[in-house]
């Protein structure tokens, strides 16, 4: 009888649910971790072409911080980070309450405006390459209209030429976010806005306090979708600037690639990639622990 | 059941008959541009005469872009039939790994040992005393192609020498000419370098530097006088607006840029566009200063295969890859040497002859795949291309570059 009346243990509730996902625990941990932890060790040893167990301690991690492609790498990918998730926020947000506006030809805009989000970084990138090439694109176009001093070269300028990858990536980026922020901002209730209105608040000062803190859920998807774009670009800037001009473009996943199929390096790379985990891990844990913590505590 | 005995002892019969069986064999290179491609229709050629198929894997984008390629899908089980590399190091793993086939028995038939010319092409397919690729051609980096029209159009002489080029580059500028065309890519600026450091240096230099790896010495004046001259050379080379070699080199060829330091597969282009050495385009062998050349090049591997017939086809090009005949058409095509040294190249041009005479003289160095792995090469890279495109200065550059060959192996 007590056999009966006691509650089933929690490992068994839901059962069925439970196998058809071990599939996908064993992937995760045998892919995802397993693949992880033999990179992790592996980027102490001296592999070359091919993965072998010989420790070297921390030498591929000195030669890793001592080179200058990898700080060009880490400080194009600081710049291009903080200004891709700015202007991605603040360009998407924008365009949003634009269109939220209730104006005519809503569909269409929308739809130019995530059209670009249906291209892949490579095409993005020729596309751009070509645009911003000083010859054909943009600045002849303008030097054509009459202002014949107009510079503009990004890709052609090592110092700025991170600005140029920017500018393709927003191009390409903004309209889903937009389309994320025009969901959310439908998801307001009317309520508010009529109260706001009756109060007589400014529509600023209502977008500024009152939605955008009610946006939340919404904002930390775009803001994941946008950090997660950041640290793996790689394919934009092969296909736009090649790393170049010099290694005035070089992006950390490319230092990986680079090192652990063209440089023959497998260690260097496999140390390379770490540093990238470590960096997501810095900012993904704090972050995960205020989200998934806080809700547990109530 | 009848049936699929009937055809069973049918291909029996045929393969009996006939040696050599039509095999599809699938070789993989980089050969793209126009008079590589024409070389390496010889090779198909050739092959398709003795009865098999040749399925061409070409990949485009240059070597190192290629080479990875090669090496994931060798590693990832899906070997070729037959594969391009550079002789030297840039296979030694894979060959180590025993990815690649023994070729020793074949090259001790054929007698390679006394038909390579010069015996160190034969050193590079060499790992503890077997033979693991065929060597097929001899390149080297040590050329500086002048376009005759440019010079004309500047009211310049074409120079013989280094010095005279430096000097010819103002005139070059003001007549809307870019002195030197050089790509963007990495490998490029690199090569420009050590073809300074073989041309100005000279062979003692370039042996100390690469070869021995003497980190003080890359540090000392001798280079010093090196890295004065790629300053020049990246003053030279502004506003070439190039990313592949063959962009630069057309450049030449047009009469828009007035030379270009870049290996002798840049010959092949100048013919392709029906230039004639000598008349249209001048060339200087270790920049008109030391007459030496490198001795790298491309060889073919094979990869361990499972089927027997693509086994005996893969010794079959093997063997038709070094024949006198296809040596010839296929060099005269791509303009490289031929590393058979008993062949005769009447139909040679100019630039090809002298380079056949400073082999013949054997004023050679290795090239730079040959003693440097490519991790180190890939640093060099990346400092020749940083170099090329920024402000960086010669002293600065030169001691980051002998940090690189302390540390190279």
């Amino acid at each position: 009888m007590q056999a009966q009346t006691r509650r089933p243990t929690r490992l068994f509730r839901n059962l069925s649910a439970k196998i058809a996902s071990i599939p996908m625990i064993l992937t995760a941990l045998v892919i995802f971790a397993g693949g992880t932890i033999w990179t992790v060790v592996y980027s102490f040893t001296n592999s070359r072409l091919l993965p072998r167990l010989n420790f070297v301690g921390i030498e591929q991690y000195e030669r890793l911080w001592s080179s200058t492609r990898w700080m060009i790498s880490i400080q194009n990918l600081f710049i291009y980070g903080i200004c891709m998730l700015i202007f991605s926020l603040v360009i998407g947000f924008i365009l949003a309450a634009l269109l939220d506006q209730k104006i005519r030809f809503e569909n269409t805009f929308r739809s130019i405006f995530l059209y670009p989000f249906a291209l892949s970084f490579i095409v993005t990138g020729l596309v751009w390459q070509w645009l911003l090439n000083p010859d054909f694109g943009l600045q002849q176009v303008v030097r054509d209209l009459g202002w014949t001093s107009f510079s503009f070269d990004p890709l052609y300028n090592t110092n700025i030429v991170i600005f140029g990858i920017l500018i393709a990536a927003l191009w390409q980026g903004t309209g889903l976010v937009m389309c994320l922020m025009l969901a959310g901002l439908r998801g307001i209730d009317e309520d508010i806005w009529k109260a706001a209105r009756v109060d007589g608040i400014p529509m600023w000062k209502t977008y500024i306090f009152i939605v955008i803190p009610m946006m939340r859920g919404v904002l930390i998807t775009s803001l994941v979708l946008i950090a997660s774009g950041i640290v793996k670009v790689y394919d934009l800037v092969v296909a736009q600037t090649g790393g170049g001009p010099g290694i005035a473009s070089e992006v950390p996943a490319k230092y990986v690639y680079d090192m652990m199929f063209q440089a023959q390096n497998l260690g260097q790379g496999f140390a390379a990639s770490t540093m990238m985990l470590l960096s997501v891990l810095i900012v993904l844990i704090p972050w995960a622990y205020l989200e998934f913590g806080r809700r547990r505590h109530g | 059941m009848r049936y699929g005995l009937l055809t069973a002892a049918f291909a029996a019969s045929v393969a009996f008959t006939t040696a050599s069986h039509a095999t599809e064999l699938e070789v993989t290179h980089w050969w793209t541009s126009g008079g590589e491609a024409a070389g390496v229709a010889e090779f198909a050629r050739a092959f398709e005469e003795a009865g098999h198929t040749w399925i061409d894997g070409a990949i485009a984008g240059g070597g190192p872009t290629a080479r990875s390629v090669f090496v994931s899908r060798l590693l990832g089980g899906d070997p070729m039939g037959a594969t391009q590399f550079n002789h030297g190091r840039q296979a030694e793993e894979l060959v180590e790994a025993g990815l690649f086939r023994d070729l020793t028995e074949i090259a001790e038939e054929d007698g390679w040992r006394d038909i390579v010319n010069p015996p160190s092409l034969l050193d590079g397919c060499t790992l503890d005393g077997r033979i693991y690729c065929a060597p097929i051609n001899i390149h080297s980096w040590q050329w500086l192609w002048l376009s005759n029209q440019a010079f004309e159009d500047a009211g310049v002489d074409v120079p013989t020498n280094w010095d005279e080029f430096v000097e010819a580059a103002p005139a070059l500028r003001e007549a809307g000419k870019v002195p030197l065309a050089l790509g963007s890519q990495s490998w490029q600026a690199a090569g420009l370098f050590q073809v300074l450091m073989v041309g100005l240096g000279g062979p003692d230099v370039f042996n100390q530097v690469y070869g021995d790896k003497d980190a003080e010495f890359s540090a000392g004046e001798e280079v010093a006088r090196v890295f004065a001259a790629a300053d020049d050379a990246r003053e030279m080379s502004r506003g070439s607006n190039a990313v592949e070699w063959q962009q630069a080199t057309n450049l030449v060829i047009s009469g828009d840029a007035g030379g270009q330091i870049m290996g002798d597969w840049a010959q092949g282009d100048f013919q392709a566009a029906g230039l004639v050495a000598g008349d249209d385009y001048s060339c200087l062998p270790g920049l008109g200063v030391h007459d030496v050349i490198a001795t790298g090049g491309d060889a073919f591997y094979f990869p361990v295969l499972d089927d027997a017939e693509k086994s005996d086809a893969q010794l079959e090009l093997a063997r038709i890859m070094l024949s006198p005949e296809t040596q010839v058409a296929f060099n005269l095509k791509k303009g490289s040497l031929p590393v058979r040294g008993d062949v005769d190249l009447e139909a040679a041009n100019d630039c090809m002859k002298k380079g056949l005479e400073i082999l013949a003289a054997g004023n050679t160095v290795p090239a730079v795949e040959q003693v440097l792995s490519q991790d180190t090469v890939t640093q060099i890279n990346d400092l020749m291309t940083e170099f090329f495109n920024s402000e960086m200065t010669a002293e600065d550059a030169q001691a980051q570059f002998a940090t690189i060959i302390s540390q190279a192996d």
